[in-house]
Protein backbone atom coordinates (compact mmCIF):
# COMPACT_ATOMS: atom_id res chain seq x y z
CA UNK A 1 0.00 0.00 0.00
CA UNK A 2 2.73 2.42 1.06
CA UNK A 3 4.85 1.44 -1.96
CA UNK A 4 1.88 2.30 -4.25
CA UNK A 5 1.53 5.67 -2.49
CA UNK A 6 5.24 6.42 -2.82
CA UNK A 7 5.26 5.41 -6.50
CA UNK A 8 2.27 7.71 -7.09
CA UNK A 9 4.11 10.54 -5.31
CA UNK A 10 7.19 9.91 -7.48
CA UNK A 11 4.99 9.97 -10.59
CA UNK A 12 3.38 13.28 -9.60
CA UNK A 13 6.80 14.74 -8.71
CA UNK A 14 8.18 13.57 -12.06
CA UNK A 15 5.23 15.17 -13.87
CA UNK A 16 5.74 18.58 -12.23
CA UNK A 17 9.52 18.30 -12.54
CA UNK A 18 9.18 17.69 -16.29
CA UNK A 19 6.99 20.76 -16.76
CA UNK A 20 9.28 22.85 -14.55
CA UNK A 21 12.34 21.84 -16.57
CA UNK A 22 10.44 22.46 -19.82
CA UNK A 23 9.60 25.96 -18.56
CA UNK A 24 13.25 26.70 -17.75
CA UNK A 25 14.34 25.26 -21.10
CA UNK A 26 11.77 27.43 -22.94
CA UNK A 27 13.03 30.53 -21.12
CA UNK A 28 16.66 29.77 -22.04
CA UNK A 29 15.72 29.17 -25.68
CA UNK A 30 13.64 32.35 -25.83
CA UNK A 31 16.46 34.41 -24.32
CA UNK A 32 18.98 32.88 -26.74
CA UNK A 33 16.65 33.40 -29.72
CA UNK A 34 16.15 37.14 -29.20
CA UNK A 35 19.78 38.07 -28.46
CA UNK A 36 22.50 38.30 -31.14
CA UNK A 37 24.35 36.71 -32.81
CA UNK A 38 21.51 35.22 -34.86
CA UNK A 39 22.14 31.89 -36.54
CA UNK A 40 20.47 32.65 -39.91
CA UNK A 41 22.51 30.09 -41.85
CA UNK A 42 21.61 27.30 -39.44
CA UNK A 43 17.96 28.45 -39.50
CA UNK A 44 17.93 28.22 -43.31
CA UNK A 45 19.49 24.74 -43.13
CA UNK A 46 16.84 23.61 -40.65
CA UNK A 47 13.99 25.05 -42.77
CA UNK A 48 15.34 22.98 -45.66
CA UNK A 49 15.84 19.90 -43.49
CA UNK A 50 12.44 20.07 -41.79
CA UNK A 51 10.43 21.65 -44.59
CA UNK A 52 11.51 20.32 -47.94
CA UNK A 53 12.34 16.85 -46.63
CA UNK A 54 8.93 16.52 -44.92
CA UNK A 55 7.10 17.75 -48.01
CA UNK A 56 6.75 14.40 -49.88
CA UNK A 57 5.37 12.58 -46.82
CA UNK A 58 2.98 15.41 -45.90
CA UNK A 59 1.80 15.74 -49.53
CA UNK A 60 1.24 11.99 -49.77
CA UNK A 61 -0.67 11.87 -46.49
CA UNK A 62 -2.80 14.86 -47.54
CA UNK A 63 -3.54 13.27 -50.94
CA UNK A 64 -4.51 9.93 -49.38
CA UNK A 65 -6.79 11.59 -46.83
CA UNK A 66 -8.42 13.71 -49.57
CA UNK A 67 -9.19 10.65 -51.71
CA UNK A 68 -10.50 8.60 -48.78
CA UNK A 69 -12.62 11.47 -47.53
CA UNK A 70 -14.22 11.96 -50.98
CA UNK A 71 -15.01 8.26 -51.37
CA UNK A 72 -16.38 7.83 -47.83
CA UNK A 73 -18.38 11.07 -47.84
CA UNK A 74 -19.96 10.31 -51.20
CA UNK A 75 -21.69 7.19 -49.80
CA UNK A 76 -23.18 9.14 -46.88
CA UNK A 77 -24.33 12.10 -48.96
CA UNK A 78 -25.89 9.95 -51.69
CA UNK A 79 -28.16 8.33 -49.06
CA UNK A 80 -29.57 11.79 -48.30
CA UNK A 81 -29.66 12.86 -51.94
CA UNK A 82 -27.10 15.57 -51.23
CA UNK A 83 -24.16 14.43 -53.39
CA UNK A 84 -23.88 17.94 -54.88
CA UNK A 85 -22.67 19.10 -51.47
CA UNK A 86 -19.69 16.76 -51.66
CA UNK A 87 -17.07 19.31 -52.85
CA UNK A 88 -18.04 21.79 -50.11
CA UNK A 89 -18.09 19.10 -47.39
CA UNK A 90 -14.73 17.64 -48.40
CA UNK A 91 -12.93 20.96 -48.93
CA UNK A 92 -14.30 22.29 -45.63
CA UNK A 93 -13.17 19.17 -43.73
CA UNK A 94 -9.72 19.16 -45.28
CA UNK A 95 -8.94 22.84 -44.80
CA UNK A 96 -10.61 23.23 -41.43
CA UNK A 97 -9.35 20.21 -39.59
CA UNK A 98 -7.94 17.21 -41.39
CA UNK A 99 -5.16 18.98 -43.32
CA UNK A 100 -3.73 20.79 -40.24
CA UNK A 101 -4.00 17.76 -37.94
CA UNK A 102 -2.59 15.26 -40.41
CA UNK A 103 0.30 17.64 -41.16
CA UNK A 104 0.94 18.12 -37.43
CA UNK A 105 0.95 14.40 -36.70
CA UNK A 106 3.07 13.47 -39.73
CA UNK A 107 5.64 16.11 -38.75
CA UNK A 108 5.52 14.86 -35.13
CA UNK A 109 6.57 11.45 -36.42
CA UNK A 110 9.21 12.49 -38.92
CA UNK A 111 10.67 15.64 -37.43
CA UNK A 112 10.01 14.97 -33.72
CA UNK A 113 11.86 11.66 -33.86
CA UNK A 114 14.59 13.14 -36.06
CA UNK A 115 15.32 16.13 -33.82
CA UNK A 116 15.05 14.05 -30.64
CA UNK A 117 17.44 11.38 -31.90
CA UNK A 118 19.89 13.88 -33.42
CA UNK A 119 20.17 16.07 -30.33
CA UNK A 120 20.07 12.99 -28.07
CA UNK A 121 23.06 11.47 -29.91
CA UNK A 122 24.88 14.80 -29.72
CA UNK A 123 24.20 14.95 -25.99
CA UNK A 124 25.44 11.44 -25.13
CA UNK A 125 28.55 11.82 -27.31
CA UNK A 126 29.37 15.17 -25.59
CA UNK A 127 28.99 17.13 -28.85
CA UNK A 128 26.64 19.58 -27.10
CA UNK A 129 29.25 20.05 -24.36
CA UNK A 130 31.82 20.61 -27.12
CA UNK A 131 29.63 23.38 -28.57
CA UNK A 132 29.37 24.94 -25.12
CA UNK A 133 33.14 24.87 -24.45
CA UNK A 134 33.64 26.54 -27.85
CA UNK A 135 31.82 29.55 -26.31
CA UNK A 136 28.74 28.94 -28.49
CA UNK A 137 25.28 28.84 -26.93
CA UNK A 138 23.71 25.45 -27.83
CA UNK A 139 20.23 26.77 -27.00
CA UNK A 140 20.68 29.33 -29.78
CA UNK A 141 22.50 27.16 -32.31
CA UNK A 142 20.59 23.90 -31.87
CA UNK A 143 17.24 24.55 -30.19
CA UNK A 144 16.13 28.06 -31.25
CA UNK A 145 16.88 27.39 -34.93
CA UNK A 146 14.99 24.07 -34.99
CA UNK A 147 11.99 25.41 -33.08
CA UNK A 148 11.75 28.51 -35.27
CA UNK A 149 12.08 26.38 -38.42
CA UNK A 150 9.20 24.16 -37.22
CA UNK A 151 7.03 27.23 -36.51
CA UNK A 152 7.68 28.71 -39.97
CA UNK A 153 7.41 25.48 -41.93
CA UNK A 154 4.25 23.91 -40.47
CA UNK A 155 1.75 26.38 -42.06
CA UNK A 156 3.48 25.94 -45.43
CA UNK A 157 3.37 22.17 -45.16
CA UNK A 158 -0.30 22.44 -44.18
CA UNK A 159 -1.00 24.37 -47.39
CA UNK A 160 0.71 21.58 -49.33
CA UNK A 161 -1.34 18.90 -47.54
CA UNK A 162 -4.57 20.89 -48.13
CA UNK A 163 -3.77 21.36 -51.82
CA UNK A 164 -2.92 17.68 -52.40
CA UNK A 165 -5.98 16.62 -50.40
CA UNK A 166 -8.35 18.81 -52.44
CA UNK A 167 -6.82 17.69 -55.76
CA UNK A 168 -7.05 14.00 -54.84
CA UNK A 169 -10.60 14.49 -53.52
CA UNK A 170 -11.53 15.89 -56.96
CA UNK A 171 -9.81 12.96 -58.72
CA UNK A 172 -11.66 10.44 -56.51
CA UNK A 173 -14.96 12.28 -56.99
CA UNK A 174 -14.52 12.71 -60.75
CA UNK A 175 -13.86 8.98 -61.19
CA UNK A 176 -17.37 8.24 -59.88
CA UNK A 177 -19.27 11.30 -61.06
CA UNK A 178 -17.43 13.34 -63.76
CA UNK A 179 -16.89 16.97 -62.70
CA UNK A 180 -14.34 19.52 -63.90
CA UNK A 181 -11.66 20.70 -61.50
CA UNK A 182 -12.89 24.26 -61.93
CA UNK A 183 -16.45 23.24 -61.00
CA UNK A 184 -15.23 21.17 -58.03
CA UNK A 185 -13.20 24.11 -56.68
CA UNK A 186 -16.05 26.55 -57.33
CA UNK A 187 -18.53 24.34 -55.45
CA UNK A 188 -16.00 23.52 -52.74
CA UNK A 189 -15.12 27.11 -51.90
CA UNK A 190 -18.64 28.52 -52.35
CA UNK A 191 -19.31 28.36 -48.60
CA UNK A 192 -15.80 29.49 -47.68
CA UNK A 193 -14.66 32.88 -46.43
CA UNK A 194 -11.07 34.04 -45.86
CA UNK A 195 -11.58 33.82 -42.10
CA UNK A 196 -12.43 30.13 -42.50
CA UNK A 197 -9.13 29.53 -44.19
CA UNK A 198 -6.54 31.50 -42.19
CA UNK A 199 -7.01 30.42 -38.53
CA UNK A 200 -6.89 26.64 -39.15
CA UNK A 201 -3.81 27.03 -41.35
CA UNK A 202 -1.91 29.30 -38.99
CA UNK A 203 -2.80 27.31 -35.88
CA UNK A 204 -0.24 24.80 -37.18
CA UNK A 205 2.48 27.31 -36.25
CA UNK A 206 1.55 26.39 -32.65
CA UNK A 207 1.89 22.71 -33.60
CA UNK A 208 5.36 23.59 -34.92
CA UNK A 209 6.25 25.29 -31.64
CA UNK A 210 5.11 22.22 -29.70
CA UNK A 211 6.95 19.72 -31.93
CA UNK A 212 10.20 21.71 -31.97
CA UNK A 213 10.13 22.54 -28.28
CA UNK A 214 9.32 19.03 -27.04
CA UNK A 215 11.81 17.32 -29.39
CA UNK A 216 14.66 19.74 -28.58
CA UNK A 217 13.91 19.56 -24.85
CA UNK A 218 13.84 15.75 -24.86
CA UNK A 219 16.98 15.61 -27.02
CA UNK A 220 19.05 17.99 -24.92
CA UNK A 221 18.26 16.20 -21.65
CA UNK A 222 19.03 12.70 -22.97
CA UNK A 223 20.85 10.38 -20.57
CA UNK A 224 22.11 6.83 -20.89
CA UNK A 225 23.81 6.09 -24.20
CA UNK A 226 22.09 4.54 -27.22
CA UNK A 227 19.20 3.23 -25.12
CA UNK A 228 18.62 6.80 -23.94
CA UNK A 229 18.67 8.08 -27.53
CA UNK A 230 16.03 5.50 -28.51
CA UNK A 231 13.90 6.49 -25.54
CA UNK A 232 14.26 10.16 -26.46
CA UNK A 233 13.14 9.56 -30.06
CA UNK A 234 10.07 7.63 -28.86
CA UNK A 235 9.19 10.15 -26.15
CA UNK A 236 9.59 13.06 -28.57
CA UNK A 237 7.05 11.53 -30.95
CA UNK A 238 4.60 10.38 -28.26
CA UNK A 239 4.66 13.62 -26.25
CA UNK A 240 4.60 15.99 -29.21
CA UNK A 241 1.69 14.04 -30.80
CA UNK A 242 -0.21 14.13 -27.52
CA UNK A 243 0.34 17.87 -27.04
CA UNK A 244 -0.51 18.61 -30.69
CA UNK A 245 -3.87 16.83 -30.29
CA UNK A 246 -4.58 18.63 -26.98
CA UNK A 247 -3.56 21.98 -28.47
CA UNK A 248 -5.83 21.30 -31.45
CA UNK A 249 -8.85 20.75 -29.20
CA UNK A 250 -8.15 24.02 -27.38
CA UNK A 251 -7.51 25.98 -30.57
CA UNK A 252 -10.61 24.66 -32.33
CA UNK A 253 -12.62 25.97 -29.38
CA UNK A 254 -10.84 29.34 -29.54
CA UNK A 255 -11.29 29.59 -33.33
CA UNK A 256 -15.01 28.85 -33.00
CA UNK A 257 -15.21 31.56 -30.30
CA UNK A 258 -13.23 34.26 -32.08
CA UNK A 259 -13.99 33.46 -35.76
CA UNK A 260 -17.61 32.26 -35.61
CA UNK B 1 55.00 24.19 -4.30
CA UNK B 2 51.75 26.08 -4.94
CA UNK B 3 53.09 29.11 -3.04
CA UNK B 4 56.29 29.03 -5.12
CA UNK B 5 54.28 29.14 -8.34
CA UNK B 6 52.41 32.19 -7.14
CA UNK B 7 55.66 33.95 -6.27
CA UNK B 8 57.30 33.23 -9.61
CA UNK B 9 54.33 33.67 -11.93
CA UNK B 10 51.97 36.07 -10.13
CA UNK B 11 48.29 35.00 -10.13
CA UNK B 12 48.18 31.52 -11.68
CA UNK B 13 45.74 31.17 -14.62
CA UNK B 14 43.82 28.40 -12.84
CA UNK B 15 43.07 28.47 -9.11
CA UNK B 16 40.60 26.05 -7.50
CA UNK B 17 39.64 26.48 -3.87
CA UNK B 18 37.54 24.13 -1.75
CA UNK B 19 35.64 22.54 -4.64
CA UNK B 20 32.80 20.25 -3.60
CA UNK B 21 30.59 18.27 -5.95
CA UNK B 22 28.11 15.49 -5.25
CA UNK B 23 25.71 13.54 -7.45
CA UNK B 24 22.87 12.51 -5.16
CA UNK B 25 24.42 10.67 -2.22
CA UNK B 26 27.72 10.18 -3.99
CA UNK B 27 30.38 12.71 -3.01
CA UNK B 28 32.72 13.13 -5.99
CA UNK B 29 34.84 16.13 -5.00
CA UNK B 30 35.29 16.94 -1.34
CA UNK B 31 37.26 20.16 -1.04
CA UNK B 32 39.76 20.30 -3.91
CA UNK B 33 42.46 22.99 -3.87
CA UNK B 34 44.71 23.21 -6.92
CA UNK B 35 46.64 25.86 -8.84
CA UNK B 36 48.21 25.67 -12.27
CA UNK B 37 50.74 28.21 -13.49
CA UNK B 38 51.34 29.46 -17.04
CA UNK B 39 53.51 27.02 -19.00
CA UNK B 40 52.92 24.30 -16.42
CA UNK B 41 51.22 20.94 -16.97
CA UNK B 42 49.40 19.30 -14.09
CA UNK B 43 48.29 15.68 -14.45
CA UNK B 44 45.28 14.67 -12.38
CA UNK B 45 45.36 10.96 -11.62
CA UNK B 46 42.94 8.70 -9.81
CA UNK B 47 40.72 5.68 -10.09
CA UNK B 48 37.76 5.65 -12.46
CA UNK B 49 34.76 7.52 -11.06
CA UNK B 50 36.80 9.73 -8.71
CA UNK B 51 35.59 12.90 -10.41
CA UNK B 52 38.58 13.76 -12.58
CA UNK B 53 36.49 14.55 -15.68
CA UNK B 54 33.92 16.36 -13.51
CA UNK B 55 36.78 18.52 -12.22
CA UNK B 56 37.69 19.57 -15.78
CA UNK B 57 34.04 20.25 -16.62
CA UNK B 58 33.74 22.46 -13.53
CA UNK B 59 36.84 24.40 -14.59
CA UNK B 60 35.35 25.18 -18.01
CA UNK B 61 31.90 25.85 -16.55
CA UNK B 62 29.76 23.05 -18.01
CA UNK B 63 29.26 21.57 -14.53
CA UNK B 64 28.55 23.72 -11.49
CA UNK B 65 30.27 22.96 -8.18
CA UNK B 66 28.12 22.62 -5.04
CA UNK B 67 30.62 24.79 -3.17
CA UNK B 68 34.04 26.33 -3.67
CA UNK B 69 35.56 28.69 -6.19
CA UNK B 70 37.11 28.46 -9.65
CA UNK B 71 39.26 31.41 -10.60
CA UNK B 72 40.46 31.74 -14.21
CA UNK B 73 42.99 34.51 -14.78
CA UNK B 74 41.88 36.00 -11.49
CA UNK B 75 38.18 36.00 -12.39
CA UNK B 76 35.71 33.90 -10.45
CA UNK B 77 33.60 31.87 -12.90
CA UNK B 78 31.08 30.20 -10.61
CA UNK B 79 27.86 32.21 -10.83
CA UNK B 80 28.90 34.62 -13.60
CA UNK B 81 26.60 35.21 -16.56
CA UNK B 82 26.93 33.26 -19.80
CA UNK B 83 28.36 36.19 -21.80
CA UNK B 84 31.27 36.63 -19.36
CA UNK B 85 31.77 32.88 -19.06
CA UNK B 86 31.98 32.54 -22.84
CA UNK B 87 34.58 35.34 -22.96
CA UNK B 88 36.68 33.26 -20.54
CA UNK B 89 36.01 30.04 -22.45
CA UNK B 90 37.50 31.64 -25.58
CA UNK B 91 40.83 31.59 -23.71
CA UNK B 92 40.47 27.88 -22.94
CA UNK B 93 40.76 24.73 -25.03
CA UNK B 94 39.16 21.41 -24.11
CA UNK B 95 39.91 17.95 -25.49
CA UNK B 96 37.14 15.47 -24.67
CA UNK B 97 37.77 11.85 -23.76
CA UNK B 98 36.09 10.59 -26.96
CA UNK B 99 37.15 13.73 -28.89
CA UNK B 100 33.45 14.73 -29.28
CA UNK B 101 33.89 15.81 -32.89
CA UNK B 102 30.71 17.04 -34.59
CA UNK B 103 29.80 13.98 -36.63
CA UNK B 104 27.86 15.90 -39.28
CA UNK B 105 30.86 18.13 -40.08
CA UNK B 106 34.11 17.31 -41.87
CA UNK B 107 37.49 17.41 -40.14
CA UNK B 108 38.19 20.95 -41.39
CA UNK B 109 34.68 22.17 -40.47
CA UNK B 110 35.17 20.80 -36.96
CA UNK B 111 38.38 22.79 -36.53
CA UNK B 112 36.83 25.87 -38.16
CA UNK B 113 33.79 25.75 -35.83
CA UNK B 114 35.21 27.83 -32.93
CA UNK B 115 36.75 30.32 -35.39
CA UNK B 116 33.53 30.70 -37.35
CA UNK B 117 31.45 31.37 -34.25
CA UNK B 118 33.90 33.49 -32.24
CA UNK B 119 35.90 35.58 -34.70
CA UNK B 120 35.28 37.79 -37.69
CA UNK B 121 38.07 36.09 -39.61
CA UNK B 122 37.49 36.19 -43.40
CA UNK B 123 36.90 32.80 -45.04
CA UNK B 124 40.32 32.54 -46.70
CA UNK B 125 42.17 33.50 -43.52
CA UNK B 126 40.08 31.01 -41.55
CA UNK B 127 40.91 28.29 -44.04
CA UNK B 128 44.63 29.06 -43.71
CA UNK B 129 44.35 28.90 -39.92
CA UNK B 130 42.49 25.55 -40.08
CA UNK B 131 45.13 24.10 -42.40
CA UNK B 132 47.90 25.39 -40.15
CA UNK B 133 46.26 23.84 -37.07
CA UNK B 134 45.66 20.51 -38.78
CA UNK B 135 49.27 20.51 -40.02
CA UNK B 136 50.50 21.10 -36.47
CA UNK B 137 48.72 17.90 -35.36
CA UNK B 138 49.77 15.90 -38.44
CA UNK B 139 46.33 15.81 -40.06
CA UNK B 140 46.90 18.04 -43.07
CA UNK B 141 45.93 15.30 -45.54
CA UNK B 142 42.48 14.57 -44.07
CA UNK B 143 40.66 17.89 -44.29
CA UNK B 144 37.60 16.59 -46.13
CA UNK B 145 37.14 13.36 -44.19
CA UNK B 146 34.22 12.81 -41.82
CA UNK B 147 35.00 11.97 -38.17
CA UNK B 148 33.53 8.48 -38.67
CA UNK B 149 36.11 7.80 -41.40
CA UNK B 150 39.18 8.37 -39.22
CA UNK B 151 40.69 6.36 -36.35
CA UNK B 152 40.40 7.14 -32.62
CA UNK B 153 43.95 8.53 -32.52
CA UNK B 154 43.25 10.77 -35.51
CA UNK B 155 40.01 11.97 -33.88
CA UNK B 156 42.04 12.96 -30.80
CA UNK B 157 44.43 14.90 -33.03
CA UNK B 158 41.55 16.74 -34.69
CA UNK B 159 40.02 17.38 -31.25
CA UNK B 160 43.35 18.84 -30.17
CA UNK B 161 43.49 21.07 -33.25
CA UNK B 162 39.94 22.27 -32.49
CA UNK B 163 40.89 22.92 -28.85
CA UNK B 164 43.80 25.09 -30.03
CA UNK B 165 41.81 26.98 -32.67
CA UNK B 166 41.27 30.13 -30.59
CA UNK B 167 44.89 30.09 -29.38
CA UNK B 168 43.98 29.39 -25.74
CA UNK B 169 46.25 29.96 -22.79
CA UNK B 170 44.62 27.22 -20.73
CA UNK B 171 44.33 23.69 -22.14
CA UNK B 172 42.22 20.97 -20.51
CA UNK B 173 42.76 17.42 -21.70
CA UNK B 174 40.41 14.63 -20.64
CA UNK B 175 42.12 11.23 -21.03
CA UNK B 176 44.05 12.17 -24.20
CA UNK B 177 45.47 8.65 -24.59
CA UNK B 178 42.47 6.58 -23.41
CA UNK B 179 41.60 3.72 -25.76
CA UNK B 180 44.69 4.19 -27.92
CA UNK B 181 47.46 1.68 -28.58
CA UNK B 182 50.85 2.39 -26.89
CA UNK B 183 52.47 3.72 -30.07
CA UNK B 184 49.61 6.12 -30.85
CA UNK B 185 49.53 7.13 -27.15
CA UNK B 186 53.23 7.96 -27.37
CA UNK B 187 52.60 10.03 -30.52
CA UNK B 188 49.78 11.95 -28.81
CA UNK B 189 52.05 12.59 -25.79
CA UNK B 190 54.79 13.89 -28.09
CA UNK B 191 52.25 16.10 -29.83
CA UNK B 192 50.99 17.53 -26.53
CA UNK B 193 54.58 18.23 -25.42
CA UNK B 194 55.33 19.97 -28.73
CA UNK B 195 52.18 22.09 -28.52
CA UNK B 196 52.88 23.00 -24.90
CA UNK B 197 56.35 24.22 -25.87
CA UNK B 198 54.94 26.26 -28.75
CA UNK B 199 52.02 27.82 -26.86
CA UNK B 200 53.25 27.92 -23.21
CA UNK B 201 49.76 27.18 -21.89
CA UNK B 202 48.62 26.21 -18.42
CA UNK B 203 47.49 22.62 -18.97
CA UNK B 204 45.54 20.15 -16.88
CA UNK B 205 45.58 16.56 -18.09
CA UNK B 206 43.23 13.99 -16.62
CA UNK B 207 44.62 10.53 -17.17
CA UNK B 208 44.92 6.95 -15.96
CA UNK B 209 48.04 6.48 -18.01
CA UNK B 210 51.02 6.78 -15.64
CA UNK B 211 53.54 6.70 -18.49
CA UNK B 212 51.70 9.49 -20.27
CA UNK B 213 51.48 11.55 -17.04
CA UNK B 214 55.21 11.08 -16.47
CA UNK B 215 55.99 12.22 -20.03
CA UNK B 216 53.80 15.29 -20.34
CA UNK B 217 53.26 16.61 -16.81
CA UNK B 218 55.68 18.43 -14.53
CA UNK B 219 53.41 18.01 -11.54
CA UNK B 220 50.82 15.40 -10.59
CA UNK B 221 47.83 15.38 -8.27
CA UNK B 222 46.37 12.08 -7.13
CA UNK B 223 42.62 12.11 -6.36
CA UNK B 224 41.15 9.61 -3.94
CA UNK B 225 37.70 9.68 -2.31
CA UNK B 226 37.13 13.28 -3.36
CA UNK B 227 40.43 14.65 -2.06
CA UNK B 228 43.90 15.31 -3.44
CA UNK B 229 45.91 12.85 -1.38
CA UNK B 230 49.25 13.62 -2.97
CA UNK B 231 50.57 16.48 -5.07
CA UNK B 232 54.08 16.62 -6.45
CA UNK B 233 56.39 15.30 -9.13
CA UNK B 234 56.35 11.76 -10.49
CA UNK B 235 59.40 11.07 -8.28
CA UNK B 236 57.36 12.18 -5.22
CA UNK B 237 54.66 9.68 -6.19
CA UNK B 238 57.21 6.90 -6.54
CA UNK B 239 58.76 7.74 -3.16
CA UNK B 240 55.43 7.84 -1.29
CA UNK B 241 54.81 5.08 1.25
CA UNK B 242 51.03 5.72 1.35
CA UNK B 243 49.28 2.39 0.69
CA UNK B 244 46.83 3.79 -1.90
CA UNK B 245 49.65 5.61 -3.74
CA UNK B 246 51.88 2.56 -3.84
CA UNK B 247 48.96 0.35 -4.94
CA UNK B 248 48.03 2.89 -7.62
CA UNK B 249 51.61 3.01 -8.88
CA UNK B 250 51.68 -0.80 -8.97
CA UNK B 251 48.24 -0.67 -10.67
CA UNK B 252 46.62 -2.57 -7.76
CA UNK B 253 44.37 0.23 -6.54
Amino acid sequence: MSSTASSNTALINGFFEWFGELGLFSWQVLRAAVTPPFEFRELARQIDEIGSKSFPLVALAGAAIGAILALETRDSLVRFGASSLLPAAVVYSIIHEIGPVVTGLVVCGRVGAGIGAELGSMKVTEQIDAIEVSAVNPYRLLAATRILACILVLPLLTLAADFCGVVMAWVADAMVDPITFHQFIHNGFSVFGFSDFLPPTFKTAVFGLIIGLVACFQGMRTRGGTEGVGRTATNSVVLSSLFVILADVIMVKLIVMFFP
Amino acid sequence: MIENLEKTNGEPPVVLRGLHKSFGEQVVLNGIDLKVARGETLAVLGRSGTGKSVLLKIIIGIEKPDAGSVSIHGQEITGINLGKLNAIRRKMGFLFQQAALYDSLTVEENVAFPLKHNTNMPGSERQDRVEELLKSVGMEGDLKKMPSDISGGMQKRVGLARALALDPDILLLDEPTAGLDPITSGEIDELILKLQKEHAMASIVVTHDLQSAKTIAGRLALLHEGNVILEGTFADLEKSDDKFVTDFMRRDA
